[in-house]
């Protein structure tokens, strides 16, 4: 029994994750209809920021929750700048090209981004400074630690933010209203394009965030990190059918839960033939599984055939 | 085909520098060029076999490189000493290509109505299902070898002839790789042969007819879903039977030359290239082969000329330079480098569509 609470501890932790990431990509598909290929390395960069601003400042002798929020505020800053100049300069020249032109830009934008990332940071994995405190709490004989818990909590407090801005602000109707029809939306005086810009924003912050949860959680960072992370968030997007945030937050937890509870149990399920290096592959069964019987995903609701 | 004076004489003279080719190559450049042009001929099937799925009809496929994978380990399984077996290339070499094929239709007839976008994603999933598979494929029962990779596979061989080894014929020396290039090259323009006939041919028509407005073929009497899932298994099988010629040609198979960077690879050929047309395709292939070899040969000298030492790791840089590439192309030109003739009436036709197709921003409809 413990074993389970365990496994479902890990789940909601690494799905909290997933959900940050997947709201990114389901912002911009809601209003571009694109895949934003390029998120997971957004991903990365803001934790590789996050890695140099603590380094520093640790070495200058802050405290370390000081560290932690200064650390969090470049490294949104930083991702959301990237954020915008990635739609500006990747996506918008194309947005009446044919479909798979921004497709390959955005691979075009991962690569350079991953690689620039390894020049600076380099090949090696870096050790993320633990600057929460660390304590143990034991729940019904499973243990959840500060970290953990801090994960879930922000993670939460962002999406329940995020909702509040998309539903009850003047912003938040823009979106819906570009995402609805972006032409209507331009007549009745919306600018499209800045809303387009704003959306990539706020999806690169909440990338920023996810990035450093995700480093702080296992204390290792690396140039490599994003790419895995980011398709699986698009996955949890899917899942939760894309275009619609609650559907990602869903999808996230989701996939999250099903991930650590079918790495825990599938060695027991099939004999001990499959082991737990096999976690990865549920991802894409679902994702899978899900196409074939729910294309719309859990939540959404917009038919997805429109040839 | 008719054809003129003109182009008969462009066409005999392409053929002797293609013959010609390796020995140049050996002789300017070294043995190693010889290699990487055999890769660039093996990328070049492959591209074109996405081209038919992409490119004709239309599907966004982003685990492309798992039917290559198919056909490597179906040969590398069948031929090496992992199982002690032995079978002759004639038989294993179809065997991965159907093998391909029935894991492209397995793979495509419960997806394929979905819209493009999913269909990328289920694709690169099972992309990297195949990889994780073959990667810990290892224990308890061990079939895959896991990330060692399958080693000693039997060399290509026709009849008695084993492509593994020099031979000398009509006074020239051929070593293994010149006799792969020849074998590869043959390959080659046989898909060449067979992608053009398909591009004139009913079932062509259908794929383009798809492409542009699936409703509308479907209108017309298109079986769409049939005709989808044919271009599924027909680039299926074209991947797979290059996946065991590259284990042939290779000698060794290992999961990691499967990952989702190499689908991506044969994508950005076909879409770099141009998708549809078949010399944009070729050209795309032999662009992104040389391209990084060139850019690995020359990136460490010219940083030592500039700057007087190794600044960044010339590894890093081919691929930050090109991820440019491909960014820098796509911006200038949309449509590939060399757009099939429809492609290009579209796009020139475009200009006054476009404030009509508004559907969404980014134009998925498309």
């Amino acid at each position: 029994m413990d074993i389970l609470l365990q496994q479902i501890i890990n789940g909601l932790v690494q799905g909290s994750v997933y959900a940050l990431v997947a709201l990114g990509y389901t912002m911009v598909y809601g209003i571009l209809g694109l895949i934003n290929f390029a998120h997971g390395e957004v991903v990365m960069v803001g934790a590789m920021v996050a890695l140099s601003v603590s380094q520093l400042l640790i070495a200058a002798g802050m405290p370390p929750l000081l560290v932690l929020l200064l650390g969090l505020l470049v490294a949104v800053v930083v991702c959301m700048l990237l954020g915008y100049a990635i739609e500006r300069i990747a996506y918008r020249p194309l947005r009446n090209a044919p479909r798979l032109a921004p497709l390959i830009t955005a691979i075009g934008v991962s690569i350079v981004l991953q690689n620039l990332a390894m020049i600076f940071w380099g090949r090696e994995y870096h050790a993320f400074p633990q600057l929460l405190p660390n304590n143990p709490h034991t729940l019904g004989g499973a243990v959840i630690n500060d970290v953990q818990l801090i994960i879930v909590l922000v993670a939460l407090a962002v999406m329940a933010g995020l909702l509040l801005l998309v539903h009850r602000s003047r912003l938040g109707r823009a979106m819906r209203a570009v995402a609805e029809n972006p032409s209507a939306a331009a007549l009745m005086g919306v600018d499209i394009n800045s809303v387009i810009s704003i959306t990539f924003m706020l999806g690169s912050a909440l990338a920023a965030v996810a990035g450093i949860m995700v480093s702080a959680n296992y204390g290792i960072v690396h140039y490599y990190m994003g790419s895995i992370l980011g398709l699986k968030a698009f996955t949890a997007a899917v899942l939760g059918g894309i275009g619609n945030l609650r559907g990602a937050m869903l999808g996230g937890l989701l996939l999250g839960l099903i991930e650590s509870l079918g790495a825990g149990y599938i060695g027991d399920l099939s004999g001990g033939f499959f082991g737990s290096n096999y976690q990865d592959v549920f991802a894409f069964f679902v994702l899978i599984a899900v196409l074939v019987f729910r294309p719309s995903g859990l939540l959404g609701e917009r038919v997805a055939e429109r040839a | 085909m008719k054809l003129n004076q003109n182009s008969k004489f462009l066409l005999a003279a392409l053929v002797l520098v293609l013959l010609a080719l390796p020995f140049a190559t050996d002789a300017l450049l070294g043995r190693g060029w010889v290699r990487i042009a055999d890769f660039a001929l093996l990328y070049i099937m492959l591209a074109l076999g996405l081209n038919i799925v992409v490119g004709y009809a239309g599907l966004l496929d982003l685990g492309y490189v798992a039917f290559f994978a198919v056909g490597a380990y179906c040969y590398a399984l069948l031929g090496s000493p992992q199982f002690g077996l032995h079978l002759p290339f004639w038989i294993v070499l179809p065997l991965g290509a159907l093998l391909a094929c029935v894991f492209g239709v397995l793979l495509g007839a419960p997806t394929l109505r979905l819209r493009g976008d999913y269909l990328a994603i289920v694709t690169l999933g099972f992309g990297e299902i195949i990889r994780i598979f073959l990667n810990n494929l290892n224990a308890p029962a061990n079939i895959t070898n896991g990330p060692q990779g399958i080693s000693m596979i039997d060399p290509i061989r026709i009849g008695g002839f084993s492509l593994g080894s020099t031979h000398e014929l009509l006074g020239f020396t051929l070593p293994s790789v010149h006799l792969h290039y020849y074998l590869f090259l043959c390959c080659t323009l046989l898909v060449v042969f067979v992608s053009l006939r398909l591009e004139d041919s009913r079932i062509g028509r259908a794929w383009m007819a798809i492409r542009e407005d699936e409703v509308a073929a479907e209108a017309m009497g298109i079986n769409t879903r049939n005709i989808k899932l044919l271009a599924f298994a027909m680039g299926a099988t074209f991947g797979g039977a290059a996946g065991g010629l590259f284990a042939g040609f290779q000698g060794f198979v290992s999961p990691e030359s499967f990952g989702l960077m190499e689908s991506v690879m044969v994508l950005c050929m076909v879409v770099l290239g141009g998708m549809g047309n078949i010399s944009g395709v070729v050209l795309g292939g032999v662009l992104l082969v040389l391209l990084p070899e060139a850019l690995r040969n020359g990136a460490g000298p010219v940083q030592q000329a500039l700057f007087g030492k190794t600044l960044v790791d010339p590894e890093s840089l081919r691929m930050l330079l090109f991820g440019l590439a491909l960014i820098v192309v796509m911006l200038v030109r949309p449509a590939g480098l060399w757009p099939s003739m429809q492609r290009r009436r579209e796009l020139i036709a475009d200009d006054g569509v476009v404030q009509q197709e508004q559907d969404t921003v980014y134009d998925s409809s498309k």
